[in-house]
């Protein structure tokens, strides 16, 4: 028995019905000038309403997401003047800040390029590899056969970020690509394979040559997993549950560590080091526009705080990326990724109708505008065709049944493992029902300015993965941020590593952080607003009520 | 969502907290449900969506002799449930060099000699929330089976739900990652384009064309992309 409500099965009967003419068929990909205006007019980065201007800091006057800059123009979590720096607790070479895929590789890179095991520390707010990188599912883009090339894959960058992307980043980043497809294969990922060894690469959104190579719908996790292994072998010590609170600098402005704080002793500790790779992901958890997210639980940008007030700049972050395909239906799932792959498979988005509207691979700005223009109703200029729930979600139809009519019986079982338990979990198999989906928050396409080796511009602080900004512009392809945080971790790693090798630390210091406060104060800044967040909170209204903090 | 008022309207269900009633609404999963009681989680909580393991869960129901075992950010709470909160699974990780260890049977038991204590009880089975056949992925370990050990594991999550529960006390997480990457590095045919391709790079092959593309300006590259050939699906 099918745990869709009737009406939703009557609209299913509707994609059933329109599926044979479908199956041989696609929807044509839109000209640029048509993508534009489905994004002006859809996309939720294109509301005026939802950013304002920095009125602070390096990169004052930049339009950011409401949320963002609540966190951005907002005083320390502890007054930097309580915090006693002559006691140093972890004294390092490389201090890497997050625990995740960026985090991870800067650590084993910075180990490859010569610092010592135990003069590097991994500092990280959850478990070593809880991040979104485990929880990527679709694959990593590297242009690794012979009809493709890392010029292809660049053009494809750049369109797929509007042409605003950092040209340099980008190069770096296809240039790398084969290495590190390599690199992974020699430490022992399961890529998918052909018999004769051949990697299995399928298209992705906006990509012009089949260059995603998978590990089934658990890409992210197999590559997260080996990494970490690998880093376990190699010695490299990791402080778990410790977030970082504040960056430190000496007293000639060079970044010199950090304070970090004990999530379950709530003692904070001084770690001083000669560089810093800040590691610390996106932000997903700030549930900008109020939309659910695919991302884990410490998403939640404290990176950027950090950085921002050591002095560094920051770019791109006005464009926020909603991933096409989030679970809407049923509830206990709402915003989970249902990754691209289910449509490189062929799997197509269709209306309440049962009428195909958009090609399934878009770029997945252009895709997302396309499914909100479906389910917005004609009074807010929508189509009105999308389907909604019993919880007032609204979605559109993935097809996915199609994906085993065009590839065989047991492919999606196969291929998408991890989408299938997903569903047989709450009863929908998704292999003869179609599943219901629409935008969700997904990642952070803009962050702090590096160069190509991953440098911020301030000495001794780098930025890798998620955090950093410039490789995707204002919109990143998928399979784009497996290959980021391994291209830009591995350089962030080694540059690290060859300035600690010169590098010396004077006297630790918060002053960056009191002068910070003293421009708060200036622009008015209410003095109630803290930052960084840690975790979002979820606790329930009730009980938050009469919340009182006795013990 | 959870504003007052609202629960009046919603179905609520009673589950035990670590022995404690909470009203809850029905249809919340396991993680929600502890967070709208009022627990603010670091342990216990991940990525929330089924992949990092850190929720792994066990549970009762009323009525009902078994403990079960799952994730708690994927599964839907039911009245009468009791539950509790699994901070870590305590579990000793072997040391290995990967590029000194042969990918055979004798590796995995050097490092793992407890894996020869099973009983063939299926408890790591039953306590799965992949669902994966550990059991038989114990047995094939056994038999010096990498490669079918890498296939049954390749889903699993290191949740350690197994581990805590099996009477032979394997580490199986462990040993399944070290299965896999021996598998991985050691008996998967290499892919040759792959190889190719990396020499061609150090080779220089494709510098001159990137050069070129970086000289451009956005207008020229814009035109280029337009031009690009797609491969058909």
């Amino acid at each position: 028995m099918s745990v869709y409500p009737e009406y939703m099965q009557e609209s299913i009967r509707r994609v059933e019905e329109t599926r044979p003419a479908r199956l041989g068929t696609n929807y044509p990909r839109l000209p640029l000038a048509e993508q534009e205006e489905l994004l002006r007019r859809y996309h939720p980065d294109y509301k005026p309403e939802g950013k304002r201007p920095l009125r602070v800091g390096a990169s004052f006057g930049e339009l950011v997401p409401h949320e963002v800059a609540d966190l951005l123009e907002a005083y320390p979590l502890v007054d930097p003047t309580r915090i006693d720096l002559s006691q140093v607790d972890y004294d390092v070479d490389v201090l890497v800040i997050g625990g995740g895929g960026a985090g991870t590789v800067a650590a084993i890179w910075a180990h490859y390029a010569g610092i010592p095991a135990d003069r590097i520390l991994i500092v990280t707010k959850l478990r070593h590899g809880d991040s979104n990188s485990i929880m990527a599912q679709g694959g990593i883009q590297a242009a690794t056969k012979p009809h493709d090339s890392p010029a292809i894959h660049f053009l494809d960058v750049m369109g797929g970020g509007h042409f605003t992307n950092d040209p340099k980043l980008v190069r770096a980043l296809v240039e790398d690509a084969p290495f590190i497809i390599r690199w992974h294969e020699e430490l022992g990922v399961m890529y998918d394979k052909e018999p004769d060894g051949t990697m299995l690469t399928i298209h992705g959104g906006g990509t012009s040559k089949k260059r995603m190579h998978s590990c089934k719908d658990y890409t992210g996790l197999e590559i997260m997993r080996v990494l970490r292994d690998e880093a376990r072998n190699l010695g490299i010590p990791v402080l778990e549950f410790h977030p970082a609170v504040e960056l430190l600098t000496d007293e000639h402005g060079q970044v010199a560590g950090a304070v970090v704080w004990s999530l379950e002793t709530e003692e904070y500790k001084v770690v001083r080091a000669k560089a810093t790779v800040l590691a610390t992901g996106g932000w997903g958890r700030l549930h900008i526009q109020g939309f659910p997210t695919t991302n884990h639980y410490g998403a939640t940008a404290d990176g950027l705080v950090l950085a921002y007030r050591v002095g560094a700049k920051l770019r791109d972050l006005d464009a926020v990326q909603y991933h096409p395909t989030g679970a809407a239906f049923p509830e206990q799932i709402v915003g989970l990724l249902i990754t691209e792959k289910v449509r490189g498979l062929g799997a197509q988005p269709v209306n309440a109708l049962g009428e195909l509207f958009v090609h399934p691979l878009e770029p997945r700005d252009v895709e997302s505008a396309a499914f909100i223009r479906e389910c917005l109703p004609p009074e807010k200029g929508g189509r009105g065709l999308g389907v909604v729930t019993p919880t007032g979600m609204m979605g559109v139809w993935l097809d996915t049944p199609m994906v085993d009519m065009l590839h065989g019986k047991g492919t999606f079982q196969r291929a998408l493992s991890s989408v299938y338990r997903m569903y047989i979990r709450f009863g929908i198999d998704p292999t003869k029902e179609p599943i219901l989906v629409y935008p969700t928050l997904h990642y952070q396409n803009g962050g702090v300015v590096i160069d190509e080796w991953g440098w911020t511009g301030i000495p001794g602080l780098y930025a890798a993965g998620e955090v950093e900004g410039g490789v995707h512009g204002k919109n990143r392809l998928m399979g784009n941020s497996l290959l980021d945080y391994n291209v830009f971790g591995r350089r962030a790693g080694m540059a690290a590593a060859a300035w600690a090798k010169t590098a010396r630390v004077g006297r630790l210091t918060l002053r960056h952080v009191e002068r910070f406060v003293e421009e708060l104060r200036r622009a008015g800044i209410p003095e109630s607003r803290r930052a960084p967040l840690l975790l979002p909170d979820y606790r329930g209204q009730k009980t938050l009520a009469r919340v009182i903090d006795l013990l | 969502m959870n504003q007052v008022g609202v629960e009046t309207k919603t179905e609520m269900v009673t589950v035990f907290i670590m022995g404690q009633a909470y009203q809850v609404p029905a249809g919340l999963t396991i993680l929600k449900a502890l967070e709208y009681a009022g627990f603010r989680l670091t342990r216990g909580v991940g990525c929330r969506g089924g992949f990092c393991g850190a929720c792994a869960t066990v549970y009762r129901l009323p009525g009902d002799y078994r403990l079960y075992a799952d994730l708690a950010c994927q599964t839907t709470v039911k009245d009468g449930m009791y539950l509790a909160l699994l901070p870590s699974t305590p579990a000793e990780r072997k040391r290995y060099d990967l590029k000194r260890v042969k990918p055979s049977g004798e590796t995995l038991l050097a490092l793992y000699p407890e894996l020869a204590r099973c009983v063939a009880c299926n408890t790591c089975t039953k306590a799965c929330p992949q669902k994966l056949e550990v059991m038989d992925a114990v047995q094939a370990a056994l038999r010096g089976d990498i490669a079918k050990v890498a296939e049954l594991t390749f889903d699993c999550l290191s949740c350690g739900l197994c581990t805590l529960r099996c009477p032979a006390e394997i580490p199986h997480y462990h040993v399944w990652q070290l299965a896999r990457r021996l598998y991985g590095a050691y008996l998967a045919p290499k892919a040759e384009h792959l190889r190719r391709r990396v020499a061609e790079m150090e080779a220089g092959k494709f510098r001159a064309e990137l050069d070129r593309l970086m000289g451009l300006s956005k207008e020229e590259l814009k035109e280029l992309y337009k031009a690009r050939e797609i491969e058909p699906e």
